[in-house]
Order: C-alpha cells, then sequence, then structure tokens
C-alpha cells in the first residue's frame, strides 16, 4: 500500500489532440496497430509519429517501410512540412524500404525472417532510435508464400519490438470483417488505433477511434480527425462537459437599442447567443453589427459565412454604414467563408477549431447554421453544434448564430439548438398594408430580465435601428402604418396642446376678474371702516362736551356727589324707569 | 554436364567476364542449424550442376548488418544470384533441390536428376 502505483508510461505523439484522447500518447515501449482502409492516412499518422518524436521530443526513430520508397514517402510527406531528408542527415531518423517482389523469389526449404530482424536492428542501433513505424508488414503476405512462417515470425517481431523497448506503430489495412487483412490484431494487442474515413452525402469526414488500449482509460468516442499542412489534428470535442466559467461582464450587441431591451448592457460575455428568422430580415446584419462593436473594442473576431465571400459581405454591410473591411485590414477581423457542401460536418468544425485556436476571437460569428443542416442529419448538425457552442464557452469566446427558417413556423426549426443557446433573438417579417416589414423580440436571455417587447427592426444607412411599434386594432403596427399612426399621435397632441393652453387662459382670465373683484371690495370695505371710526370719535367729543357741561351745571348749583347718580339716571337708562 | 548452359554462355558472356558463369551469395546469420544446412545443400548443388564455374560468397549479417539492405535480405538463409543478370533470389534452406535449379535458372543435367 506504502509504494506508489506507476500508471503506464505513455509517448507522447505530439499530434494536436490525440495524447488528449489518450490521456498522454502511445503507450511507451509497445506496439501500437493503426489500421484503416486505404487511403486513411495510416502512413502518415506514423509518419507523423516519427517526426514529432524526433523534433519534440528527442527520440529518433526508424521508419521500415513496406511499400513505398524512401524516396516517394520523402516527397510526400514534404507537403506537410516534414523534412525527411533533413532529419535522416541529423541522424534523427532511418528509413529503409524493404521489398519483395515474388516474381524474383524461389522458396526452397524452410526459413525464417531474420534478415529483417537484422536490419531493423541495424537500423535502430544506428542512431539510438525510441521509435519504430512498420509501414506494413502485411505487404510481406504478398511476397512469400509461407504464411505460417510468416505468421510465426511477425509474432516474434512484436514480441522482440517490445523486449528491445521500443515505441512501434505497425499499420495495417482493413480487411473484410477484420480489423486488417491479416490479422496483424492478433499479435499486436496492446493499443488499436481505427482511422476510417467516410463519405457522407458526397463529402468525406475522416474520423479516428481508439479502439483499444490495455493498461489504460482512453476516450472512447470517434473524433474526427483532419490532415492538413500541419499535419494529423484530432478534435477531442465530443465531451468537453458544462464546466465552464461563467462570466458576468456583459458584451453589446452592436445595436444600442437592442443592448437596451438586455438590460441595457447587451448580452453575457462568453455567452452563446441565437438569432433566428426568415430570409431578408436581418440577421447577417445583426450578426456584422456585433462583429464591427467587438472590433471597435479593440476586439478579435471571426465571422464564418456559408453564403457569401468575404469581398461580399464587407460590400453589403457598408450599405447599412458599416466598414467591415479596415478591421480585416487591421488583422481584427477574419472572414472565413465556405460552402457548407465543400466539407463534411466535421470538417468544418474542424477547420472552425483550428482558426480559432490560431485566431484568438473574442466575438465568433457564424452566418447561417442553418446552412450546414443539408451536410448531415438534424441530428449531426445538432451534435455540431453542441460541441460549437461548448468549445467557444470553454475558450470564452461570445458565440453568435443565426439560422435561417421558415416564415410559418418561427421557433420549431431552430435547429433544436434553441436550447443550447443562452438568448435567442427572433426575427420576423409582417406583411400589412401592401409592405413587408421587420419585426424583432428576445425570445429568451437567460439569467437577464430582458424586454418582452416586440420592436420593429429597420435597416437604415446608419445601421441598425429598433423603434417601438404601435398596437392597433388589427395587430402591430409597423413600417407606414407606424409613420401614419406617428404622424396620428403627433397632431392629437399639438391639438391636446392647444386646448390645454385655451382652458388656461380661459381660467386665469376668470381668476383674474375674481381678483378684480376682490380689490373693488376691498376699498368698500376700507371706505366703511373709515366712516365708522370718524362716526365714533365725534360721539365721544360730544359726550366729554356733555359731561363737562353737566359738571359745570352741578358745580353752579352746589349738589352733593350722592345726588349725582339720581341726576344721571334719567341720561344713561331711560329704558328702566 | 556442359550442354546444358548452352543458351545461357551467350548471354553472360556479353555482359561479364566468361571466366565466371555463376556469382552466388549466400546470407546467412550466425551458425545455425539451418544455415548449416543450406551452405551444405548449395555446395552440394554447385558440384553437381554448375560443374565448378561458379563463385560462393557467404555473408554472415550478424557480423556485417548493413550489408543486408544492399539485396534487400528478409529470409534468412537467402541465396542470391548476382550473375548472370537479372539478380535472383532463393529463400530457404535449399533443400528442395529441383526448386534451387529453377530458382537459379539451371536445368537439370540429364543422369543427376530424374534421367
Amino acid at each position: 500500500m506504502s509504494k506508489k502505483l506507476r500508471p503506464l508510461p505513455k509517448a507522447p505523439t505530439g499530434i494536436d489532440g490525440l495524447d488528449r484522447i489518450t490521456l498522454g500518447g502511445l503507450p511507451r515501449g509497445r506496439p501500437t496497430l493503426i489500421c484503416g482502409s486505404a487511403g486513411c492516412g495510416k502512413t502518415l499518422f506514423g509518419i507523423e509519429f516519427l517526426v514529432r518524436g524526433a523534433l519534440q521530443f528527442n527520440e529518433p526513430g526508424v521508419c521500415i517501410t513496406f511499400e513505398e520508397s524512401a524516396r516517394d514517402l520523402a516527397l510526400n510527406v514534404a507537403s506537410l512540412g516534414f523534412d525527411l531528408e533533413q532529419l535522416q542527415k541529423s541522424k534523427k531518423l532511418v528509413i529503409d524500404h524493404i521489398y519483395i517482389d515474388k516474381s524474383e523469389i524461389a522458396e526452397t526449404g524452410e526459413y525464417d525472417l531474420e534478415g529483417l530482424f537484422i536490419r531493423l536492428n541495424a537500423a535502430i542501433d544506428s542512431i539510438k532510435a525510441k521509435r519504430v513505424l512498420l509501414d506494413t508488414p502485411e505487404a510481406l503476405f504478398a511476397g512469400l508464400s509461407d504464411t505460417g512462417v510468416l505468421r510465426s515470425e511477425l509474432r516474434r517481431l512484436f514480441g522482440w519490438l517490445k523486449d528491445k523497448g521500443v515505441t512501434a506503430i505497425i499499420t495495417g489495412e482493413r480487411g473484410e470483417g477484420t480489423l486488417t487483412r491479416h490479422g496483424l490484431e492478433e499479435y499486436v494487442s496492446d493499443c488499436v488505433i481505427l482511422l476510417d474515413h467516410r463519405v457522407q452525402n458526397d463529402a468525406v469526414t475522416r474520423r479516428l477511434r481508439v479502439l483499444k488500449y490495455r493498461g489504460s482509460t482512453h476516450g472512447t468516442s470517434e473524433y474526427p480527425f483532419l490532415i492538413d499542412e500541419h499535419g494529423i489534428s484530432v478534435l477531442p470535442v465530443t465531451s468537453l462537459g458544462l464546466t465552464h466559467p461563467a462570466s458576468t461582464a456583459r458584451i453589446s450587441s452592436g445595436i444600442p437599442d437592442l443592448d437596451a431591451m438586455l438590460e441595457g448592457h447587451g448580452y453575457f460575455r462568453g455567452s452563446s447567443v441565437l438569432v433566428t428568422g426568415s430570409a431578408g430580415t436581418g440577421k447577417t446584419s445583426m450578426g456584422a453589427h456585433f462583429v464591427d462593436s467587438a472590433c471597435v473594442r479593440g476586439e478579435k473576431a471571426i465571422l464564418f459565412s456559408f453564403e457569401e465571400s468575404p469581398e461580399q459581405i464587407i460590400r453589403n454591410m457598408r450599405s447599412i454604414g458599416m466598414d467591415l473591411e479596415r478591421w480585416v485590414k487591421k488583422g481584427l477581423l477574419h472572414i472565413e467563408s465556405a460552402r457548407p457542401t465543400a466539407f463534411g460536418l466535421e470538417m468544418h468544425l474542424v477547420r472552425m477549431h483550428h482558426l480559432l485556436k490560431t485566431h484568438k476571437p473574442d466575438v465568433v460569428v457564424i452566418d447561417p447554421i442553418s446552412s450546414l443542416l443539408p451536410g448531415g442529419s438534424e441530428h449531426d448538425v445538432q451534435a455540431l453544434v453542441l460541441r460549437i457552442v461548448d468549445f467557444l464557452k470553454h475558450s470564452g469566446a461570445t458565440g453568435f448564430f443565426t439560422a435561417l427558417n421558415a416564415e410559418d413556423d418561427l421557433q420549431s426549426t431552430a435547429l433544436s439548438i434553441s436550447s443550447l443557446v443562452d438568448a435567442w433573438i427572433l426575427l420576423r417579417n409582417i406583411e400589412v398594408n401592401g409592405e413587408r416589414n421587420r419585426l424583432l423580440y428576445v425570445l429568451k436571455s437567460r439569467g437577464m430580465a430582458h424586454s418582452n417587447q416586440i420592436r420593429e427592426f429597420l435597416l437604415t444607412h446608419r445601421g441598425v435601428r429598433l423603434r417601438e411599434v404601435y398596437l392597433g386594432p388589427g395587430g402591430v403596427l409597423t413600417g407606414s402604418a407606424r409613420v401614419a399612426r406617428e404622424a396620428d399621435e403627433r397632431r392629437a397632441e399639438i391639438q391636446r396642446q392647444q386646448e390645454i393652453q385655451d382652458r388656461e387662459r380661459a381660467i386665469t382670465a376668470s381668476l383674474r376678474a375674481v381678483e378684480a373683484k376682490i380689490a373693488a371690495l376691498q376699498a368698500e370695505k376700507a371706505a366703511h371702516e373709515n366712516e365708522l371710526t370718524s362716526a365714533l370719535g365725534a360721539d365721544h367729543a360730544e359726550k366729554t362736551v356733555a359731561l363737562a357741561d353737566i359738571e359745570a351745571l352741578r358745580k353752579s348749583r352746589g349738589m352733593t356727589i350722592e345726588s349725582t347718580g339720581r341726576t344721571q339716571r334719567p341720561n344713561g337708562r331711560e329704558g328702566k324707569s | 554436364m556442359k550442354p546444358a548452359k548452352q543458351t545461357k554462355v551467350n548471354h553472360s558472356a556479353k555482359s561479364k567476364a566468361p571466366a565466371i558463369r555463376y556469382d552466388l551469395r549466400l546470407y546467412v546469420a550466425g551458425q545455425t542449424p539451418r544455415s548449416l544446412q543450406a551452405l551444405a545443400n548449395l555446395k552440394r548443388i554447385c558440384e553437381e550442376h554448375l560443374a565448378g564455374n561458379y563463385r560462393v560468397e557467404i555473408i554472415d549479417l550478424l557480423k556485417k548488418p548493413q550489408l543486408a539492405a544492399g539485396d534487400q535480405i528478409l529470409a534468412i538463409p537467402t541465396l542470391v544470384r548476382t550473375i548472370p543478370k537479372p539478380a535472383r533470389k532463393i529463400i530457404g534452406d535449399l533443400s528442395n533441390t529441383e526448386r534451387v535449379l529453377v530458382g537459379l535458372d539451371v536445368r537439370p543435367i540429364p543422369g543427376n536428376g530424374t534421367h
């Protein structure tokens, strides 16, 4: 228990993607069988294994070729950038061409293939090779008639390779009902990789599958692979899983009005957006806006177009006031155009993968993804889109897909990918009063409170604009109906304004009248008050005079104070008497 | 013994020195029983059918492995007829005399063979 378990040592192939599937490479020190039908890339696979071993991992290699001469081989792989002659000169590679011509050989009794062993051994020892390619020993079956000897010698050979400790690749042609024509898989059983190329709808897709890997786990699916000027690349994109990070950062859609519908900030960065609509609803323009805004921010973008050439897109977008050419020249934008029927689905995926890896875009637009449909069944396309979506999410790029759907079937034909995407914007045409107008609405946008409104979508010479639509008795009003309605509204507004002004004036007038009345009454009141005070003053003066007179009279008569009260009585209280 | 090679004489005389009619190389790998067997068989056949008009070179690939590629040696033992041209290869321990003779393009000499 204290001993740490050592996993199977592996020899990395350096082939893009394969080392990920096999979790590190081929079993080190053991033979691996690569089988497949003619032209599926077996030899190339083996050569790449040797070349990368020599260049990247400092493991020299020996190539025993039974079919092609060393010169042919070197020529064939030169187009992939492999310089075999240079490698041979620098003692990184030995190529030995072994051939048997049955017509010049007579078999007379017992023999073995010791010569092959000796040659192989000499080649391995001459450069201390760590890797060996045998391509393909099955050719021996054509040259030698004693298959019993051949079989036992091949068995011995593979055992010998193991003892020698070299990591070997043995290729074999696919047979009827068996992996290889002569049953090499019986002898090489540590690791078996199957290459395949299939024609589907006139397009070829290459696939690779690790059939068997003794002592190691491995990806079991069929993985598409590509042979191009960089050699082989395998795409382990089937099972990326849902582990991508979720960004809270936002990215503008390039259309301010649309951003406003999405909480004012646009999409989530790293999310995937689907725009569906029937023909001519402006899907491409929306994609172009998105790309354009990314480039304005200095981000990188890729536009995959399945319908238009780069030139055409640039010209067309100029008509809505967008200059994409400058971004292309600046290297920020890459427009990749290819007919969907040019390759198989997988090939498209691989090409996209490649571009995404080399260009590292922040924004990717695929226009339209529905064009891929004829390239495979709906299931295939859905799987493809799933892979693209997953891959984009993992790389943190924001994906923008457009899809064409039929006018009368707006939601179902979205390739059933709508559940894969985070935001879904629907564009539709509406035909009313002899016009065709475009409508836009946000069907879903995960993780944000998006607008539920339908907007009219306008393509102006300054880009896309969104307008409020009017709800009329016959549905929403768009186009000239909307314009007429807007004019109506404007008129009504003016009228209302005038009415308000009139009423204001009337009220002000009556108010003033009242105020005037108030002023008059106040004046009257003041007059009355004056009158009152003056009257009271006179009365008081009279009273004083009268009292003084009475006093004077009393004094003159010599009356006492007591009598005063009596004398007062008739003056003050007349009513009581 | 001579009449059997009439057709060959002209042919080889044109291309090579007339002295040696058959130039043979036997490739072996060490002193294995099979190698020794092949060597013994070769000696017998040469003496019986080539009338001394031959040269045999024995190459041990264990000692000179680099020589294997030149003659495209794969099976051991292999007998290569380098002269007369074109080159021919006979693999195996040479125990089937008739086949060896066919391989070397030597007609069995009456009296020594079936007649």
